[in-house]
């Protein structure tokens, strides 16, 4: 009836969300900066991103990633033609990391959104459900919390063999109790609110509680602590690739360089010191970035 | 057959203490039209009673010994979760305390009222003018027209855009309009108020208590208004139970029983209501307190603080009397004080 009354009322609606969206963006991007910092890390994150996803192109030895050597070129130090130098098969340093950029930081993200995703879940489940679900759930995350993360993986990664899926899947293994622990804490807290007794007051199932009211309730501590992770992902990422276990060579990889390199420390200095700053940079932003979000999305925190 | 008659109704709640007797014996009969106030101190079970009518109420740590809610004859009781949840919303709906709480901060008021329409429609689509053919996006649609409409309604101004807001830049007065919005959104045939009022000013109490019983005149909606304020009881209630320590002592039309109030603890309760003539210091309380209900007292849970209780008020809990067409008691001195 309504409707026929004014026809244009569902187009202004719609209208009117998309522009309340747009002013959340804004102020979130606005409160960002406000700290110097997390705009730094939000930058070098950026930066990191582009150049991993571009890598391939913009090296200057695009075939040194690909795998092809050039043993007359052994061991340069950093020159106009190799700014980061060249490693012990005549590689140029700065292509390489370039290359191995896609590998830690796509490698990184992977696992981490997995971590999360099945994480959530278990946690969400353990948390609405409670009573045994709870229990078993929470049982099983606390005797992956007892394995060191890193011999897992080393471990699941050694059975399921080398690449780059396997390396994910492995090290994603050990990763999700951290978000199973979190959200379930998050989900027994919101469960108990009002505002989900009137929802559940007012004919809603467990399915729509879950996702409209309690999930989107409890996504900024998930997305604080998925920024902070990325960066010790990909530090993981590479300590496997240190330890020769992860991506097979000749794909470059910035823990397996690091690893060959450290042979050749400290005269050739340059084919450690490269991928190794890369890694710190790499965590070093996202832990920024991830700081900074803490302090847009989290009121408790806000300075 | 009334609509809702809860049925000596009894209730336990675990605790560290040991199993508190919430509900003790709860009758009340509410039939269509009417408008109940069910009033008494913090703790006399008011609000387990009506979240106990929408099977709300937690089991364990909470559990029925006893009785029957029938809803139009059938016992919610014996019914289980699923068979509950057409009923929510749609014939019995519910409107909790704090309007500041009582909204999703996440969701847009909009969606939230459109979401319980939408709920509803897929048991009801009559609700949202759509046969039992209609598809999910048309009656996604329907419920986010109605819920529009429902917000007019209540009186949100410029309501289609206001949808767009959250809860946040709603006022407490406006955020009470939108939950009693969201209650009525499915025609339910009885409302559950649990103190809608007491988080607001004095002057948007009336303006809302107002609202709300326009609202269900027009549509026949029993009502039960849960309230420890006797003057919103005078204000909108056509009848009123008073509850003492899980227990309905007195019951009738609100006339009745705040006129001529026949039970110790009713009279007590209108005794120490503040009035603007009252002179300093001359409001009367009401020594002691509500009795401990993991060891109630034996007999009459109020003999401990009742003035006129006698050694009889300690033996036999008084069963409730009829003493006038609807009105009852629950006092061992009625006989007494009827013949002075």
């Amino acid at each position: 009836m309504n409707a026929l009354l004014h026809p244009e009322a569902g187009a202004s609606v719609a209208s009117g969300a998309a522009h309340a969206r747009r002013e959340a963006w804004r102020r979130a991007l606005y409160r960002m900066r406000q700290s110097s910092l997390s705009m730094l890390g939000l930058a070098l994150v950026v930066l990191l991103l582009v150049l991993a996803a571009t890598g391939h192109w913009i090296a200057p030895f695009p075939d040194h990633i690909t795998g092809s050597i050039d043993t007359a070129m052994r061991f340069k130090p950093p020159s106009w033609k190799n700014w980061m130098g060249t490693n012990e098969l005549g590689q140029d340093v700065l292509s390489l990391v370039l290359g191995g950029a896609r590998i830690s930081l796509f490698a990184g993200l992977a696992v981490v959104l997995l971590a999360a995703a099945v994480g959530t879940v278990v946690g969400a489940l353990a948390g609405y459900l409670g009573g045994w679900t709870d229990e078993v759930l929470m049982r099983l995350a606390d005797l992956k919390l007892t394995l060191p993360g890193l011999i897992l993986a080393m471990a699941v990664a050694a059975a399921l063999g080398a690449g780059t899926v396997n390396m994910v899947i492995a090290i994603s293994l050990g990763w999700w109790p951290g978000f199973a622990r979190l959200v379930r804490g998050e989900v027994l807290g919101k469960r108990e609110e009002v505002y989900v007794l009137a929802a559940r007051a007012l004919g809603a199932g467990p399915v729509r509680i879950m996702w409209r009211h309690i999930l989107p309730n409890i996504v900024s501590p998930v997305i604080v602590k998925m920024s902070l992770d990325v960066g010790f992902a990909v530090l993981t990422v590479a300590s496997l690739g240190f330890v020769g276990i992860g991506v097979k060579p000749p794909t470059p990889e910035w823990g397996q360089m690091l690893s060959t390199a450290r042979g050749f420390l400290p005269d050739y200095w340059w084919a450690a010191i490269f991928p190794g700053g890369a890694i710190f940079l790499a965590v070093l932003s996202f832990n920024l970035l991830g700081d900074g979000l803490r302090d847009v999305l989290d009121p408790r925190s806000r300075r | 057959m009334p609509l809702l008659h809860i049925r000596n109704l009894h209730l336990a709640m675990r605790s560290f203490e040991g199993e508190a007797h919430v509900l003790n014996g709860v009758e009340l009969q509410v039939d269509k039209g009417e408008v109940w106030g069910l009033a008494g101190e913090t703790g006399c079970g008011k609000s387990v009673t009506g979240l106990s009518v929408s099977r709300l109420v937690a089991t364990p740590p909470a559990r029925y010994m006893q009785g029957q809610i029938l809803f139009d004859g059938q016992d919610v009781l014996a019914m289980d979760e699923a068979a509950m949840r057409p009923l929510r919303g749609r014939a019995i709906s519910m409107i909790f305390q704090d309007p500041s709480t009582n909204l999703n901060p996440v969701l847009r008021v909009g969606d939230q009222i459109a979401d319980v329409a939408y709920e509803i429609g897929r048991h009801a689509p009559e609700v949202l003018g759509l046969t039992a053919q209609a598809g999910s996006a048309e009656r996604k649609r329907a419920a986010r027209q109605l819920g529009v409409q429902m917000l007019e309604r209540v009186g949100i101004a410029d309501a289609a855009r206001r949808a767009n807001d959250y809860p946040h830049q709603f006022s407490g007065g406006m955020r009470q309009r939108v939950l009693i919005a969201m209650a009525l959104v499915g025609q339910p045939r009885l409302l559950i108020a649990d103190e809608p009022t007491t988080a607001l000013d004095v002057t948007l109490q009336a303006q809302i208590l107002q609202l709300l019983a326009d609202l269900v005149k027009r549509s026949d909606t029993a009502v039960l208004m849960i309230t420890h304020n006797l003057g919103v009881v005078a204000q909108i209630c056509s009848h009123v139970a008073v509850m003492y320590a899980g227990h309905v002592v007195e019951s009738g039309r609100t006339r009745e029983v705040l006129h001529a109030p026949r039970h110790p603890y009713t009279r007590a309760l209108l005794a120490a209501l503040p009035r603007p003539g009252l002179a300093r210091g001359q409001l009367a309380n009401l020594p002691g307190r509500v009795p401990d209900l993991i060891h109630p007292p034996p007999g009459c849970r109020f003999a401990p603080r009742c003035a006129r209780a006698t050694s009889l008020c300690e033996k036999e809990t008084p069963a409730s009397v009829a003493v006038s067409d609807k009105h009852r008691v629950a006092c061992v001195h009625l006989d007494a004080e009827a013949h002075p």
